[in-house]
C-alpha cells in the first residue's frame, strides 16, 4: 500500500505542465527555445513557472524525503531537541516544576561554577589529557602502521588481531583488566614490585601516578583502532614509488621517512585537526571505570564529563551540571570553528563547511 | 641505517612490492610479538585468576596460571544465574533490536545523502554532520529521556539513544557511493516508486555494508553500560556489563545481603571474593570476545571507508 502511494509521486510520474523554462535543466526534455516566451517579458508567467518548478522539486524530493523520515525525526529528538539545554543553566531547573516552571537564575550558576577551583581542575586535565592522547596515540598509531607496513599481510593480520581485543571490551572489562594489574595486594603490578625488594603502591590512592597510566590505558585501547586508519592509507600508496626508490639505492628507513610518512601526512594532520576540534570532550567510560571513581584521583583524573555527571546524579546540583555543560558545548564549539578555518587553510575540499 | 641488511636484496614478501631482507622482518615481527602479549597479558591475568582459589590469590595475586585451577569461584556465578540470566536476555534483545532499527534508519537516510539528485542532499548531509559537532549535553539529555520522554526504567532508553550515529550514516554513505548511480535509474525507468528501489535493489546490494554497520552498532550496545547507569533502577533491564559495573562499584558486593537477594551468591556460602568478581567479568565479556575477533576484517573494511571517505 505505502509503494503504490510512493509510486504514484515517483520521478516517473509527469504532470502535464505548459513547457516552460521549468524544464530548461533536462535539456532532452525542453522544447525548443523558441516556442517559450522570454522569462523577462511577463512577470506573472515567471513567477507561476517559478512555482511549478518549486513543485515540481518538491514532488521529486518527497518520496526520498519520506524515506529519510525515520533518521530526520530521531536525530531531531536525540541530538536537536537536547540544545534547548544550552537555556537550562540560566534556570534554576526543578524536577517537579519542569522546564517552563522553573525560575530564571541569571548568571548565579556560572559564578558557582567560575568562584570555585574545580573548573580549574577539570579544564586542565581534560585539555591536557587530549593534548597528550592527540601526541602520543597519533606517533603510536602510525609507528605500528610503519612496522605492520613492513611484514606480511599474513602476519598483520594476526598482529591485528591482537591489537584489536582492548577494542572490543567496554571500558568496564578494561577496568577489570587494569584492576587485576593495578590492585594493591594481589595486583601483578605491585607483585613484581616486591619481587624486586620494593615497597608496594597505593595506585588507586596515588593520584600522581594517574596521568601516565590513563595514557598508557587510552593508548593500550585505542591502539589497535586507530593503526587501522594508518595502515590503511599506507596500503594505498602506489607501490611504483617504494621500486623506483629501491633502483634508487633507498634504504628502509628512507623509504618509509621519504615515501610513506609523506603520503598519510595528510590524514595524520585532518584526524589530528578533528581530535583537537573534540578537545574540550573526553572519554566518559575511560575516566569514570578505569580510576574506580576513587575520589582520591579526583585531582588528576577528574574531567569535565565526568564532573558533569557527578553534579548531576551524587551532588543533585543540575544547575552547576548544566553550566559545566554549556561551558563544554560553548568552547567545543567555538573550536570547531577555529579548527576547520585551519583546515580550509590546508586543504578547502577537506573543510566541513 | 639500523637494519644494514635492508640494502641486499632479499625475499619479496606480502603485497607491497618492495624487498626486505629477513634479519629486518625478524626483528619487527619480535617487536610486534612482545607488543601484542603486553597488550593481551591483562586479559590473561583476568582470565587466569578467575580460576584461582581464594588461597592462591591471597598467596600469589593475581596471576594469569592459577595453581591449582579452582572452580568455586564458576559454581558460585552459576549457583544461582537469575540475575545473570536476565541481564544477558536484556542485553541480547535490546541489542538485536538496537541493530535492527538503527540499520534500517542508517542505511535509508544515508542513501538519500548518496542520491546526487536529491534536492535536500546537503542540507540533511548538514543536519547530521552538525550532531558531531556540537550538542546539548548530558543534562537536558537526561532530562528529555526522564521527564518528557518518561522512559525511565524502561528498555526503551537502552535503544533509542543508540539507534542513530552520525558516524555510521557518513560510513554507511561511503560504502554507498560505491554502488553505481544507473542500478537505482534503470529501475526507475522500469517504474519502480522510490520505497520498492530501496527495498528491492538498495537493501539487498547493500548486505556487505549493513554486516560492517551492523557489526558496529551490535558492538556498541553490547559494551553500553552507560544507559543502564543513567536510567535504569531496577534489576530486570540491568544490562551485562552494568551488572559488571556495579560489582567493581561495590566492592564488597557479593559479601552483602543484596548480592544474596540479587542470586549472585547464595547465604551462608563461603566467598572467594577476588575470583568470583573475574569469574563475573569472565562469564559477561567472554562469548562475545570470543566472536567479534572472527568479524575482525569487516570491523578494518569499515574502519577504512570510514576514514578515507567520512
Amino acid at each position: 500500500m505505502k509503494s503504490d502511494s510512493e509510486k504514484s509521486l515517483g520521478p516517473s510520474y509527469s504532470p502535464d505542465l505548459i513547457p516552460s523554462p521549468a524544464t530548461a535543466p533536462d535539456p532532452s526534455r525542453s522544447p525548443s527555445p523558441a516556442h517559450v516566451p522570454s522569462p523577462g517579458a511577463f512577470p506573472a508567467a515567471r513567477r507561476a513557472a517559478k512555482l511549478r518548478r518549486l513543485l515540481r522539486r518538491v514532488r521529486k524530493a518527497a518520496p526520498l524525503t519520506v524515506l529519510a523520515a525515520p533518521g530526520i525525526v530521531l536525530i531531531f529528538v536525540l541530538n536537536y531537541l537536547p540544545m534547548y539545554g544550552l537555556i537550562l543553566p540560566f534556570k534554576n531547573y526543578k524536577f517537579n516544576r519542569g522546564f517552563w516552571g522553573s525560575e530564571w537564575a541569571g548568571l548565579s550558576n556560572f559564578k558557582f561554577l567560575f568562584n570555585g577551583d574545580i573548573l580549574a581542575r577539570i579544564l586542565r586535565n581534560t585539555i591536557a589529557y587530549n593534548l597528550a592522547f592527540i601526541l602520543v596515540g597519533t606517533l603510536a598509531s602510525v609507528a605500528v602502521a610503519l612496522l605492520l607496513f613492513e611484514l606480511s599481510r599474513r602476519a598483520t593480520t594476526a598482529y591485528q588481531t591482537a591489537l584489536f581485543i582492548p577494542y572490543f571490551v567496554s571500558w568496564v572489562v578494561a577496568s577489570y583488566a587494569v584492576m587485576a594489574i593495578l590492585d594493591f595486594e594481589r595486583g601483578s603490578l605491585n607483585k613484581f614490585i616486591e619481587l624486586l625488594g620494593l615497597k608496594s603502591v597505593m595506585w588507586y590512592n596515588e593520584a600522581n601516578y594517574w596521568p601516565a597510566i590513563i595514557l598508557v590505558v587510552a593508548v593500550w585501547k585505542g591502539l589497535g583502532y586507530s593503526s587501522v586508519i594508518y595502515y590503511a592509507a599506507l596500503m594505498g600508496i602506489n607501490s611504483e614509488f617504494y621500486e623506483a626508490a629501491t633502483i634508487d639505492g633507498a634504504g628502509r628507513l628512507q623509504k618509509a621517512w621519504h615515501i610513506s610518512v609523506p603520503s598519510i601526512k595528510n590524514i595524520i594532520v585532518m584526524i589530528g585537526i578533528m581530535n583537537v576540534g573534540k578537545i574540550f570532550y573526553s572519554d566518559f567510560g575511560l575516566f569514570y571505570n578505569v580510576p574506580l571513581n576513587s575520589p582520591l584521583l579526583y585531582r588528576t583524573t577528574d574531567v569535565i564529563d565526568t564532573f558533569v555527571y557527578r553534579s548531576l546524579t551524587a551532588m543533585g546540583d543540575i544547575g552547576m551540571a548544566s553550566a559545566a555543560g554549556f561551558f563544554q558545548s560553548f568552547c567545543g564549539f567555538m573550536l570547531v570553528l577555529a579548527t576547520n578555518a585551519a583546515v580550509r587553510k590546508i586543504s578547502e575540499e577537506s573543510s566541513l563547511f | 641505517m639500523l637494519f644494514k641488511g635492508g640494502r641486499n636484496p632479499g625475499r619479496t614478501a606480502g603485497s607491497h612490492g618492495f624487498q626486505r631482507s629477513q634479519g629486518f622482518q625478524a626483528a619487527v615481527n619480535l617487536f610486534m610479538i612482545a607488543l601484542c602479549c603486553a597488550t593481551l597479558y591483562p586479559f590473561a591475568i583476568v582470565l587466569g585468576s578467575s580460576f584461582q582459589s581464594p588461597a592462591d590469590i591471597a598467596k600469589n595475586g593475581y596471576s594469569a596460571i592459577p595453581r591449582p585451577v579452582d572452580l568455586t569461584a564458576y559454581r558460585m556465578v552459576f549457583a544461582n544465574p537469575r540475575q545473570l540470566a536476565n541481564s544477558y536476555w536484556t542485553t541480547i534483545y535490546t541489542t538485536a533490536i538496537t541493530a535492527a532499527v538503527g540499520l534500517w534508519v542508517t542505511l535509508s537516510y544515508a542513501y538519500v545523502l548518496s542520491r546526487k539528485d536529491y534536492a535536500l542532499r546537503r542540507a540533511l548531509s548538514f543536519y547530521v554532520f552538525f550532531t558531531m559537532l556540537f550538542n546539548g549535553g548530558l543534562v537536558p539529555t537526561y532530562i528529555l529521556f526522564v521527564n518528557w520522554l518518561h522512559v525511565k526504567n524502561s528498555p526503551v532508553a537502552l535503544i533509542l539513544p543508540l539507534l542513530v550515529n552520525a558516524w555510521y550514516i557518513l560510513m554507511m554513505k561511503g560504502f554507498l557511493q560505491e554502488i553505481p548511480a544507473a542500478l537505482p535509474e534503470s529501475a526507475k525507468i522500469d517504474g519502480a516508486g522510490e520505497f520498492r528501489i530501496f527495498v528491492q535493489i538498495v537493501l539487498p546490494i547493500s548486505k556487505p555494508a549493513l554486516a560492517v554497520i551492523g557489526l558496529f552498532m551490535m558492538l556498541g550496545s553490547w559494551n553500553d553500560w552507560y544507559h543502564t547507569l543513567l536510567y535504569i533502577d531496577v534489576d530486570r533491564y540491568m544490562k551485562l556489563q552494568y551488572l559488571l559495573l556495579r560489582l567493581v562499584k561495590n566492592m564488597e558486593f557479593l559479601n552483602s545481603a543484596e548480592a544474596v537477594q540479587y542470586g549472585v551468591v547464595k547465604a551462608g556460602m563461603a566467598i572467594p571474593l577476588e575470583s568470583a568478581r573475574m569469574a563475573m567479568c569472565v562469564v559477561a565479556a567472554g562469548p562475545m570476545l570470543l566472536v567479534f575477533p572472527f568479524f575482525q576484517k569487516y570491523f578494518v573494511r569499515g574502519i577504512a571507508i570510514g576514514s578515507v571517505k567520512g
